[in-house]
């Protein structure tokens, strides 16, 4: 059992937890997630690591309650234990790989769509950690749906920007890269786009236009894990690749996003919605991460 | 009971065929103590016994099916369970026809002694009765830590407990039974009654299970070793990676992998309405492969009510599947599409899978396996009408703990190397065994390398200790 040793609401949907789970905390990095089964009976749901603590032994998680087992998840308090916690899974981060001289070189933006800002986090702090300087966008549709800005601005030159302008910038994350390269004069040598698939794949676009070598961070659907059944296959470069397990980061030139946001349409509109109840029949029971039945 | 034709096996009971493509129930109910009795009396008890040369752990079969004659059936355990420490499984999912009861005298002339059944029957009523195998007596104080619960880590785990060693075993899912518990259904081995009960047996030796361990990622083998005080390590994490076939459409909804169907319904419990777990229902669903992975993705796909077929490359004869397993999909309604290979998998405008295009093959000249290679037949496309594809091609072993396990050698198919009778790595005492080492194989063969690596492991540690 992995107790919940902190609770806190980000938002009105987004939840911020630390959990008890020495393993990981002892051996993951950034980049990497984590799996989590809240009971005998519940899905195994991946979630990224958003920081961690290597001697109180905790992983912090940060999730938006889109479905039936997130919003499950939502209804444990402190104290509360998940039955099933696992990880670090997936590959960390490329920067973890760099030395501390390699990476005070670079020049490092990082794009991160609303959830995604969680991944990002535990990135800016590595670098901050090791006194390399970086550039952090943060965007979402509206000013109550921006986390983690606070954590964020003590590690990183922080940008907010929302689509109704209700919080900073009036505009998206591609929007606010631009401004800063065009009116702030600045430039990059690597960008982190880690967010929804549609953020990602025309962040990926643009700087591919602007020539800045870009990582993505991919979210498909996922069973183990560990590379067992397959279920988060995409392909990168022409080639299948396990997000599980390759992954999650890829280059994100590389990535098809027209066919990660294909299989990801079963999920996440209605009439990818209405097929799985008819395929699945009496199974579904709001797998489809939308209808909460 | 008394048997009048000894050349022919008392029948086992089954469910009938028409019921059963509707249940999750096991299919084969096995024995009961009198007709246990009956089969048991056909056996020659041979001076030479070939069937125990044809176990790959080497029961005493004869020893064990003279107690069921006999009636007594702990006495028969007792005889088992020296060898065995799963038998309730093997006799459900060992191919007992190409093993034991392939070298049986009886077999020439007529049915060979159903050993399997004999040795499920024996299993089922030890665990019914409460009969658990005999655990150590004395402790001989080191470490052991076993990755991967299957039937190799299982094995050899309570192998080294029997001793006396301290063992744990790390396993990266949260239930602990790897294939057995993920791979192969309910209808042919119930896992609340079998599995459970069996990993129970070895618990009860005193190993240890840690779940949610991914060696390689929570903790790697050199920190077990350094920081937590193993002695030895045996590897037994299997071949869990599947293969697709690179043929145009696989990326469309509708097209899984046999170990994402086979997981969602068996270790996820899809079936149950209980569970959270979603999974597609097809109405037509096609299964590409032709061994027991097949056999139990198409199975399955029947019992969740769709149309079924399995699409084979090569013939009857060489379908790789238990010869068991066959005869019950055939008698469950599966449509077998033998010397057909599919080419692509057709696709709606939304990116849904509606069909499965193949050619008809013709068996040529034998290959390096033995087999005759499978060839098109020219112009021979055909479509088969269907909304899901399951892919059961086969698996490798995953790169997780080779790639971050230093001095740890592997081959060109990312199998382990490890010596054939001691399992012994290219590390100092790491051992390993099973689908890990031999790439995807059968459950007893796992056995037999998990327990070879024991005692393997036993030498090795008698060493470091004197
Ligand atoms: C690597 C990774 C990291 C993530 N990190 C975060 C994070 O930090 N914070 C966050 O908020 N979110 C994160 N997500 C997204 C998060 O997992 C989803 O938001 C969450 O799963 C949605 O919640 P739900 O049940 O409530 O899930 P669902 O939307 O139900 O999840 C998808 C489920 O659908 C299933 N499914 C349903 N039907 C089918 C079918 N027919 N075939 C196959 N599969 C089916 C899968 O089994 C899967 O479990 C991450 C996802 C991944 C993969
Ligand atoms: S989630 Fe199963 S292989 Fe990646």
């Amino acid at each position: 059992m992995y107790k919940i040793l902190k609770k806190e609401m980000l938002s009105d949907n987004i939840v911020l937890m630390d959990v008890l789970a020495p393993r990981v905390a002892g051996s993951c990095l950034p980049g990497q997630f984590v799996i989590v089964k809240c009971d005998e009976k519940g899905e195994r749901i991946p979630l990224t690591i958003c920081d961690y603590d290597r001697e109180k032994g905790t992983i912090t998680i940060v999730f938006q309650t889109i479905g039936a087992s997130t919003k499950l998840f939502a209804t444990y308090e402190e104290g509360d234990s998940f039955m099933d916690f696992v990880g670090p899974l997936g590959r960390a981060s490329e920067l973890c790989s760099l030395s501390d001289e390699e990476l005070k070189k670079k020049k490092i933006i990082f794009m991160a769509g609303g959830v995604g800002t969680a991944p990002v986090y535990p990135q800016a702090k590595y670098l901050h950690e090791r006194g390399v300087e970086c550039d952090v966008i943060i965007g979402a549709r509206n000013a109550s749906l921006i986390i983690l800005a606070e954590q964020m601005k003590k590690v990183a030159n922080v940008y907010i920007t929302t689509d109704d302008g209700t919080l900073g910038r009036h505009g998206n994350v591609n929007d606010c890269l631009k401004y800063l390269i065009s009116e702030e004069g600045k430039t990059y040598d690597l960008a982190v786009a880690i967010g929804p698939l549609i953020m990602m794949k025309f962040a990926a676009l643009l700087t591919k236009e602007l020539n800045i070598p870009t990582v993505v961070s991919m979210n498909p659907i996922m069973v183990d894990g560990t590379g067992m059944c397959g279920a988060c296959r995409i392909m990168v470069g022409g080639e299948v690749k396990f997000a599980c397990v390759d992954g999650p980061e890829f280059d994100g030139h590389l990535v098809d996003f027209d066919g990660a946001m294909m299989r990801q349409r079963l999920y996440k509109t209605e009439e990818g919605r209405a097929v799985l109840r008819e395929k699945e029949g009496s199974t579904h029971h709001g797998g489809c991460g939308n209808c909460g039945e | 009971m008394i048997v009048e034709d000894k050349l022919k096996r008392v029948p086992v009971r089954e469910q009938e065929p028409a019921v059963r493509a509707k249940n999750f129930d096991e299919v084969c109910l096995g024995y009961n103590l009198e007709e246990a009795m009956a089969e048991a009396t056909r056996c020659l008890k041979c001076k030479n016994p070939q069937c125990q040369t044809g176990c790959p752990v080497g029961i005493d079969i004869p020893g064990f099916v003279k107690e069921v004659e006999a009636g007594n059936i702990k006495g028969a355990y007792d005889v088992i369970s020296r060898y065995s420490a799963l038998p309730a499984i093997c006799g459900r999912v060992c191919p007992q026809e190409t093993q034991c009861e392939a070298k049986c005298i009886r077999g020439i002339k007529g049915d060979a002694v159903s050993i399997g059944k004999l040795e499920r029957f024996t299993a089922d009523w030890a665990r019914e009765n409460g009969v658990k195998p005999q655990g150590a007596t004395e402790k001989k104080g080191q470490k052991v830590a076993v990755i991967g619960s299957g039937p190799s880590g299982l094995t050899c785990a309570g192998e080294l407990a029997k001793m006396g060693y301290d063992v744990t075993i790390f396993e990266a899912l949260h239930e602990a039974g790897g294939v057995l518990v993920y791979g192969i259904p309910e209808f042919r081995l119930p896992k609340d009654t079998v599995v459970k009960a069996e990993i129970e047996n070895v618990k009860s030796l005193g190993v240890k299970i840690e779940t949610n361990v991914i060696t390689g990622k929570s903790v790697t083998i050199d920190e077990l070793m350094k920081n937590e005080g193993y002695d030895a390590v045996f590897i037994g994490s299997g071949a869990g990676l599947p293969k697709f076939m690179g043929i145009p459409g696989e990326q469309a909804n509708g097209v899984f992998s046999a170990n994402e169907f086979l997981t969602r319904n068996n270790l996820m419990k899809a079936f149950r309405d209980d569970y959270d777990t979603p999974i597609f229902k097809g109405k037509k669903v096609a299964v590409v492969g032709g061994g027991n992975v097949a056999m139990d993705a198409a199975r399955t796909a029947l019992r969740l009510g769709a149309e079924t077929y399995i699409v084979y490359r090569r013939s009857e004869a060489e379908l790789p599947a238990r010869a068991e397993e066959v005869h019950h999909a055939k008698e469950e309604g599966i449509i077998f599409k033998l010397l057909c290979n599919p080419t692509e998998i057709l696709t709606d405008e939304n990116g849904w899978v509606c069909g499965i295009k193949c050619v008809e093959m013709e068996l040529g000249e034998p290959d390096a396996s033995g087999r005759r290679r499978p060839v098109v037949k020219a112009g021979s496309d055909f479509t088969i009408d269907v909304d899901t594809v399951i892919m059961a091609l086969g698996t490798s072993p995953n790169p997780l703990i080779t790639s971050t396990t230093e001095g740890l050698e592997s081959n060109s198919h990312k199998c382990i190397v490890a010596d054939e009778k001691t399992g012994q790595t290219s590390r100092e005492g790491v051992f390993a065994g099973g689908d890990a080492v031999t790439g995807a194989a059968t459950v007893i063969l796992a056995m037999q390398a998990g327990k070879q690596s024991a005692a393997a492991i036993d030498e090795y540690l008698k060493t470091k200790r004197a």
